[in-house]
């Protein structure tokens, strides 16, 4: 899928300070009924976001204008449950371009690398000063750098570096996808067919 | 030779490629697609002007949207209706066996696949669901995928995976009256969370284990995936080559012979090692079911829901959170909680051996009034069975009604919404806000838990309804 290449992003960041935020919140059953992969940050969070009547809910970050950015930080094991890609999407869609946590579900993240969105893990020390610095000033930036493998803060000058390996990190850092890879290796892996059949 | 586990021996064989610095080029042996994670996939072949690259290790079925009555109408959910039949659409085009609603193959994804011997030891098995750990239970290394991975394995019948690390979950003794594959489950994730799992692929073994039927072993993989784990298997056995046997797609005569003795090496070498090993005790495990908005928060169904005190801080804010949405207090008991509604069925308790002891508990009693029960067969092929076995007419007879396969409430993406605010004990995966509707409160639990809670309008011990009489008909739980 076809998706922005991926270098440096430096940008403040909106706070999701909860754990186990499951793929269900990310977006919900009832919006996965598209057959496109369009929309989907619409839907973002919905029910969190949004009242019953479609107004939106004053106490989610998404909905307070002083949080902005491409980066989005929450609580550990996010992106937990279900498969659906439509998470990354979503996330994705709405405008976001790295996702910070302290742990990351599977498949989630793998759904992530493979659309554009960047997941770095760091260590919960490192995440609960970045929320700190979050809420004492929401427009703090913070510097993603795949190159070099690095989250800075910039309000506080720390950096920790995150794990990437060497073949997704390019893939992202040139928008390419492994169905390209794939389709190239069709010959090695007939020859795999037949060598097991 | 290096000590292997069952884990690695089999990855190891599908293995094309290492690629230098990232992944494993791993080779699918079967590809099970449903109508809400394909579409996009299929739409990314189109684009690319690729072909399905091997159509016929493909199966398809509609499960996740479709309605649950009157399923020979055209489906009323405009949204829905397209989906299923762009699935039917995209079959037809690429050459996959595409099993329609109205068809005696239907069912969900999860349970037709066995059920078709489609599973089979030693295979890589993939779908566009997490819940696809359960065909794990045959001895195959079976998980879920993203949709672009299912474009790439439409593609290439390949994917690209880093090789997970491997945990061992022993569980030896005898487990205790009316303790089910299920309670064992929510028993694991209680114990190592909904992350304990994540990074590694699960093997469970131990005699408690090998005790389980393939329909419990089935149950016990399938939720491997909501403490976070890849997948869940457990090496083959007799039980596993007799439930397969003469099953549609198994390999018929001398090649049967040849495949269960092929099949028998399947198990970790002794000397195997582990990344993680967890060990519990089968009698220290009870009737489960949960009270909060994950499937760790679990408890015996004795037990009271934890108090913060003693808590870390982000332990309290998560519990605060759960236990605001369910209106529970800490420290209250589950026992005597009223439930609104009960849900049977999904890809986790949906099988014949679930409606089997759900209908043995039921039989004779009555449905409390206050109850609205859903009982949602897995598959055509289940339905039919519970109507040959004579199940419908007691299920009747006390009250309750059948609808006709699919996902349903278990993620309630078609019509059977719990309403907002309600409580349901489940018989499902999923206890997540929201997940069975807007608002709806989920309490997961077995198939006897479930029938319980039925017949009392609370959550209720099975234990302590099960009378002389139904422990003549547990005899029914035996796999056929």
């Amino acid at each position: 899928m076809a998706y922005d290449k991926f270098s440096v992003i430096k940008s403040p960041a909106v706070p999701l300070p909860v754990e186990n935020v499951d793929t269900d919140q990310i977006i919900p059953a009832r919006f996965l009924k598209a057959v496109e992969r369009k929309g989907f940050g619409e839907n973002l969070f919905r029910d969190w976001r949004y009242n019953k009547d479609g107004s939106p809910k004053s106490d989610f970050p998404l909905n307070n204008a002083k949080y902005s950015g491409k980066i989005l930080v929450a609580g550990k094991n996010f992106g937990s449950g279900s498969s659906r890609e439509h998470a990354a999407w979503a996330i994705y869609d709405y405008g976001f371009r790295v996702v910070v946590s302290s742990f990351f579900a599977d498949i989630f993240k793998n759904n992530a690398i493979n659309n554009g969105l960047l997941p770095v893990v760091v260590t919960p020390e490192f995440l609960e000063r970045i929320f700190e610095t979050i809420e004492k000033n929401p427009e703090a930036e913070f510097k993603t750098n795949l190159k070099e493998q690095t989250l800075t803060n910039l309000t506080t000058g720390e950096t920790e570096e995150f794990e990437i390996n060497a073949y997704k990190k390019h893939c992202l850092k040139n928008g390419l996808d492994d169905i390209d890879y794939l389709v190239r290796m069709k010959d090695e892996i007939t020859a795999f067919e037949e060598a097991n059949s | 030779m290096e000590a292997k586990t069952l884990f690695d021996k089999i990855w190891d064989s599908h293995v094309v490629k290492k690629v230098e610095g990232g992944p494993n080029v791993l080779y699918i042996d079967r590809h099970l697609i449903h109508e809400v994670t394909s579409p996009v996939a299929f739409l990314g072949l189109k684009n690319r002007g690729l072909k399905v690259f091997r159509p016929e290790q493909t199966t398809a079925t509609p499960d996740h949207n479709v309605p649950t009555e009157n399923q020979h109408l055209s489906i009323v959910d405009e949204l829905s209706r397209n989906q299923v039949e762009m699935l039917k659409r995209n079959c037809a085009e690429h050459g996959i066996k595409y099993h329609d609603l109205q068809s005696e193959g239907h069912g969900i994804v999860h349970i037709i696949g066995p059920e078709k011997g489609l599973t089979q030891p030693g295979m890589t098995i993939v779908c566009g669901d997490s819940h696809t750990s359960t065909h794990g239970a045959f001895g195959a290394i079976a998980f879920g995928i993203g949709t672009s991975e299912v474009e790439m394995v439409l593609a290439s019948q390949s994917i690209m995976q880093p090789k997970p690390k491997k945990m061992r979950i022993t569980i030896n003794g005898e487990l205790k009256q009316g303790v089910t594959a299920k309670d064992i489950a929510l028993f694991i994730i209680s114990k190592i969370s909904t992350s304990g799992g994540t990074g590694h692929f699960i093997e469970y073994a131990g005699s408690a284990i090998k005790s389980l039927s393939m329909e419990g072993r089935m149950t016990l993989c399938n939720l491997s995936i909501e403490s976070g784990a890849r997948g869940g298997m457990i090496a083959p056995d007799e039980t596993t080559f007799n439930y397969m046997k003469g099953r549609e797609f198994v390999p018929k005569g001398k090649d049967w012979e040849q495949a269960v003795e092929k099949w028998k090496n399947l198990k970790s070498d002794e000397d195997a090692v582990f990344d993680t090993e967890y060990s519990y005790d089968a009698a220290d495990i009870e009737p489960m079911i949960t009270y909060g908005t994950n499937p760790g928060m679990g408890i015996g169904i004795t037990k009271n829901i934890p108090i913060y005190n003693g808590m870390g801080e982000s332990d309290k804010k998560t519990l605060e959170k759960a236990l605001k949405y369910m209106e529970f207090s800490p420290g209250d008991k589950m026992l005597g909680k009223t439930i609104d509604y009960v849900f049977l069925g999904s890809c986790t308790n949906g099988r014949i051996e679930d409606f089997r002891a759900f209908t043995a508990f039921v039989k004779g009693k009555k449905k409390a009034p206050n109850v609205n029960a859903w009982l949602v067969p897995g598959s055509k092929h289940v339905e039919q069975q519970i109507k040959e076995e004579g199940l419908l007419e007691i299920l009747e007879e006390a009250g309750f009604k059948l609808r006709q396969p699919g996902c349903s409430a278990c993620l309630a993406m078609n019509d059977d919404k719990i309403p907002e605010g309600k409580y349901a004990v489940s018989t499902t995966n999923r206890n997540f806000e929201g997940r069975q509707g807007p608002g709806a409160r989920t309490l997961l639990a077995s198939p006897l838990t479930a029938a319980a809670a039925a017949i009392t309008g609370k959550v209720t011990d099975p234990r302590e309804l099960m009378d002389n009489e139904f422990l003549e008909t547990d005899k029914t739980l035996e796999p056929v």
